[in-house]
């Protein structure tokens, strides 16, 4: 119907920005984010005003200069605390998506196995992670890959719960409709199913980005010879909170540059409904 | 002249349905749905099939695209002498138009060709011609949630032709859709069944539609479906809105009224 179409168009174009030059697409840019940064450059001013105000000393609460000239002093050795942490959180984040999806596929396609397995996975999950840490260095001993399992056991169970419900919640009528065309169950699976599954996938994917980092952490903290986690230990008989406070801001930034993939990924997969925003 | 009308095709039938009976069995308990379903459809038709809400006429569509098994009575399709393949030859619309919301307006139209293995450069192009037919030319790399509700259901219809079937099964398309945007669509059917030579069997509680639309109406009656009465429509085509005020028009939903116990 042609006055249909052409009144939608109408309202879409009303809608459209403007399309200028590269000022332009910063102008935008500052437009959208600059409550964001706004917010940090406050947070961190009230962190320097509480410390220089309040008189505190150095190694209750550093100033932020005092935290950021840490990163200059090499006997930290950072890029190599870094680099351990970072691969635990991302090795055992990766480990928990490619078990946790699989897994949820497994009990889409056998309504048995998830009967059997889901209640012990659900038992399993009950156990605090934290307090089988020390178990799993008896196990696996010190190092990467121990710390790599506990970051994997504590994230991977959200992804498997909300991929398991994505596969699930399928609209009755989707199905009729491919069956009606005598689809095959791959073809549901594949055409209906799984694509109506990923804003659950990642809506799993995100919650466990952080328990990832929590996981990691905790395992540092229990026993190894690196990470950053490893290092706030080793600082903390020294008093140095400078050095401590950098290394949380590292394992945070470490956490967000992870969950900023996750979103990438998300963009790049999901088609989001423009009128959620 | 319309109520001695005998409401038998005179076309080589392609669904033949024979005292058809379906009970749905839930804990124990049988409900019986349908009852005694018979009735032919010639090729090319477009059949209404027409009850009050919830009398088992979907549960009759359902049983023809193959969804669910019927119990008792025979289903045939297809016509005598040529084959028919029950996932390819048959297209279907449902009451909503269940749009996948993460494909854009032309691979949903592509869904059937994609299940159905078909070559996929002519089923674009055909996917295409259908969405200039529905009236949704220029919308096909829009998501469905750019469309409104009655430019989805087009979308729906382009769908259900898009692998070419010999029948296409409407289940109430249009029942969710403003009074407006019905009779609109009412028209545009028409002219696309009419483009198309397509079997139609449109199920619908709308009497005035029912009319409208048809060729030959089926009237159920409710709670279990049973067959009241078919006839055909002996209305001029195509057919214009005016026809509504047509004496014949007025005597066909009257008759309708009548076989309901209304």
């Amino acid at each position: 119907m042609a006055v249909e179409g052409r009144e939608f168009s109408a309202s879409r174009a009303r809608t459209e920005p403007s399309n200028g030059g590269v000022f332009d697409a910063t102008g935008r840019w500052l437009l959208r984010w600059w409550p964001a940064i706004a917010g940090h450059v406050a947070f961190i001013g009230a962190w320097w005003l509480i410390v220089v105000w309040g008189d505190i000393p150095a190694f209750i609460m550093p100033t932020p200069w005092a935290t950021l000239q840490t990163l200059w002093d090499p006997t930290y050795h950072w890029p190599h605390h870094v680099a351990i942490t970072a691969g635990e959180v991302f090795g055992g984040y990766l480990l928990a998506v490619v078990v946790g999806i699989g897994l949820a596929m497994a009990f889409c396609w056998s309504r048995g196995l998830e009967r059997g397995a889901m209640p012990v996975l659900v038992t399993l999950n009950m156990i605090p992670k934290v307090a089988m840490a020390p178990l799993f260095i008896v196990w696996l001993g010190f190092g990467l890959f121990p710390n790599m399992v506990i970051a994997f056991t504590i994230s991977f169970f959200p992804i498997l719960l909300t991929t398991a419900r994505g596969l699930r919640e399928v609209e009755p009528d989707l199905l009729d409709l491919v069956r009606a065309l005598k689809g095959s169950r791959w073809q549901i699976f594949r055409k209906i199913q799984l694509p109506g599954a990923l804003p659950y996938i990642f809506s799993g994917m995100k919650v466990a980005t952080v328990l990832a980092v929590a996981g990691a952490i905790v395992g540092e903290f229990m026993g190894s010879s690196g990470g950053l986690g490893y290092l706030m230990q080793s600082r903390q008989g020294f008093l140095d909170t400078a050095g401590m406070f950098m290394a949380v801001i590292l394992v945070s930034i470490i956490g967000v540059a992870l969950y900023g993939l996750v979103l990438l990924l998300e963009r790049w997969c999901v088609v989001t409904d423009a009128r959620i925003e | 002249m319309v109520e001695q009308d005998s409401g038998a095709t005179t076309r080589p039938p392609i669904i033949r349905m024979r005292g058809v009976k379906k009970i749905y069995r839930t804990r124990g308990e049988e409900f019986l749905a349908v009852q005694d379903v018979t009735l032919d459809i010639g090729e090319g038709e477009l059949v209404t099939l027409v009850g009050p809400s919830g009398c088992g006429k979907s549960t009759v569509l359902r049983i023809l695209a193959g969804l669910q098994p019927h119990d008792e009575g025979e289903v045939e399709i297809g016509v005598a002498g040529s084959a028919f393949d029950a996932g390819r030859d048959v297209g279907m619309v449902f009451q909503q138009p269940l749009l996948l919301k993460w494909r854009r307006v032309l691979e949903n139209v592509l869904l059937p060709a994609e299940i159905l293995g078909l070559p996929m450069r002519e089923a674009r192009d055909r996917a295409r011609d259908l969405l200039a037919m529905v009236g949704l030319a220029g919308f096909e790399d829009k998501y469905p949630y750019e469309l409104s509700g009655g430019m989805q259901q087009r979308a729906a219809i382009a769908r259900a032709f898009v692998h070419d079937p010999k029948i296409v099964l409407m289940d109430e398309p249009f029942g969710a859709l403003d009074a407006l945007t019905r009779e609109r669509m009412n028209l545009e059917l028409l002219r696309i069944w009419d483009e198309s030579k397509k079997t139609i069997l449109f199920v619908t509680h709308g009497i005035q539609e029912a009319v409208f639309l048809a060729t030959r109406v089926a009237v159920l009656t409710s709670g279990p479906a049973r067959m009241a009465d078919t006839f055909t429509v002996d209305l001029p085509s195509p057919r214009e809105l005016d026809m509504h005020n047509d004496p014949r028009f007025g005597a066909y939903t009257h008759r309708i009224y009548q076989r309901l116990g209304l």
